[in-house]
């Protein structure tokens, strides 16, 4: 546990250091390199704002009708068996099919239960704990024109289950 | 292909259920305006988390040019190349293609998604080459593809942006949680890709390559 806490503690501030570290030996132009590349940071957030908008707009009107509070009071029953808010199921749901739509769901979950609250820590644990397995499929089998994919459906899903359930397992402990 | 369009289409359909859910039911439960209004008020707080986005974006991207520049993808690289070698018997230790998978793996896992997708498609381009099934995945793809889609992440950066952008006081909480979550994960679809491959649903054809096996 304590482990695990320090390395939240310790992994940017090492990084930084190896980062700048590597590059000052290695005689890298360490404060253009920097520049050049923060150049990009704006670019990057605006690109994300449709995607976030499209998510935020159609969960905020669901919950404002009530919708969402009918659905987590249906599906709370068969997820707290497991020790998983409903509220962060669809996070789950939606991790294997697109970045920028879990991307907005986690978003949403944050502001409207707290950045620090069980949920929202754990629907962002939830985020960086796989990729977006049918995305990536897609993109390299389309590539060398693979139509047979055999078990990397099969494959990338396991790996997708057991990050969320990694996820869930090792928050619980740490934050509950 | 396939994957793409189910991913986008579903997503068309989820997104026309959620409006339709949420205007229906907002209609019969009388709140209407409060959904209107929950529509205007999402739009924009989606625009002020992405510009909250802006500064740690310009930071880490910042970070990871000079983390570029200093060579740090291929110390990484280096690192791994051992533990590939085991996991892609099928790839001779010389082949260009054991090269391009451990750069984009050691890219991936510092974030850098840039580079990584280039040098993805470059391993997939070699690894096509040692594919005695053109058209069919080979074991050595499925398993590169299973590293990919359950990649290590070793820092979470625009959900750290979010954090930050909503006012957590403890923005890299998730830091440790993450990185043992996606390690886990990455081993599990790396054994299992591995593992599924023996099944006789999943096995190649004999070679030369037949109409058969499952996808």
């Amino acid at each position: 546990m304590t482990a695990l806490q320090a390395v939240s503690t310790w992994a940017i501030p090492v990084l930084l250091l190896l980062v700048v570290g590597v590059g000052a030996v290695r005689r890298v132009k360490v404060y253009e390199s920097f520049v050049e590349g923060a150049k990009e940071g704006f670019e990057t957030a605006v690109r994300i704002i449709p995607f976030l908008v499209a998510i935020l707009v159609a969960i905020s009107m669901l919950r404002a009708s009530g919708a969402l509070d009918l659905a987590v009071r249906a599906l709370s029953p068969l997820t707290d068996a497991i020790g998983l808010p409903a509220e962060v199921l669809p996070v789950a749901l939606l991790r294997p099919l697109s970045g920028s739509g879990t991307l907005g769901l986690v978003s949403e979950l944050s502001k409207t239960h707290g950045p620090d609250s069980f949920i929202g820590l754990l629907a962002a644990t939830m985020y960086g704990s796989t990729e977006t397995t049918f995305y990536v499929l897609a993109v390299y089998f389309g590539a060398v024109g693979v139509v047979r994919t055999r078990h990397a459906v099969a494959a990338g899903l396991i790996g997708d289950l057991t990050g969320l359930g990694a996820a869930l397992l090792v928050c619980r402990w740490l934050f509950v | 292909m396939r994957g793409e369009d189910t991913g986008v289409v579903m997503l068309n359909w989820i997104w026309i259920g959620l409006m339709v859910i949420a205007l229906v039911v907002g209609a019969v439960n009388g709140r209407l305006e409060a959904v209107t209004k929950a529509a205007f008020d999402g739009a924009t707080t989606a625009v002020d988390i992405a510009l909250g986005l802006v500064g740690v974006m310009a930071l880490w991207l910042g970070v990871m040019k000079v983390a570029e520049r200093g060579g740090l993808v291929e110390l990484l690289a280096r690192a791994i190349r051992p533990l590939a070698r085991r996991l892609f018997p099928g790839v001779p230790a010389d082949h260009p293609a054991l090269g391009a998978m451990v750069m984009n793996l050691a890219a991936s896992w510092l974030g850098l998604g840039n580079a990584a997708t280039p040098l993805g498609l470059k391993a997939m381009a070699e690894l096509d080459t040692l594919n005695a099934h053109p058209g069919t995945a080979s074991d050595a793809m499925v398993t590169f593809l299973a590293l990919n889609s359950s990649c290590i992440t070793l820092v979470p950066a625009t959900i750290i942006g979010v954090r930050v952008a909503l006012g957590s006081t403890s923005p890299t909480a998730i830091l440790g949680p993450t990185i043992l979550a996606s390690a886990t994960a990455t081993a599990v679809a790396a054994t299992a890709a591995r593992l599924l491959a023996r099944l006789p649903v999943f096995r190649l054809p004999a070679r030369p390559a037949g109409p058969e096996a499952g996808s």
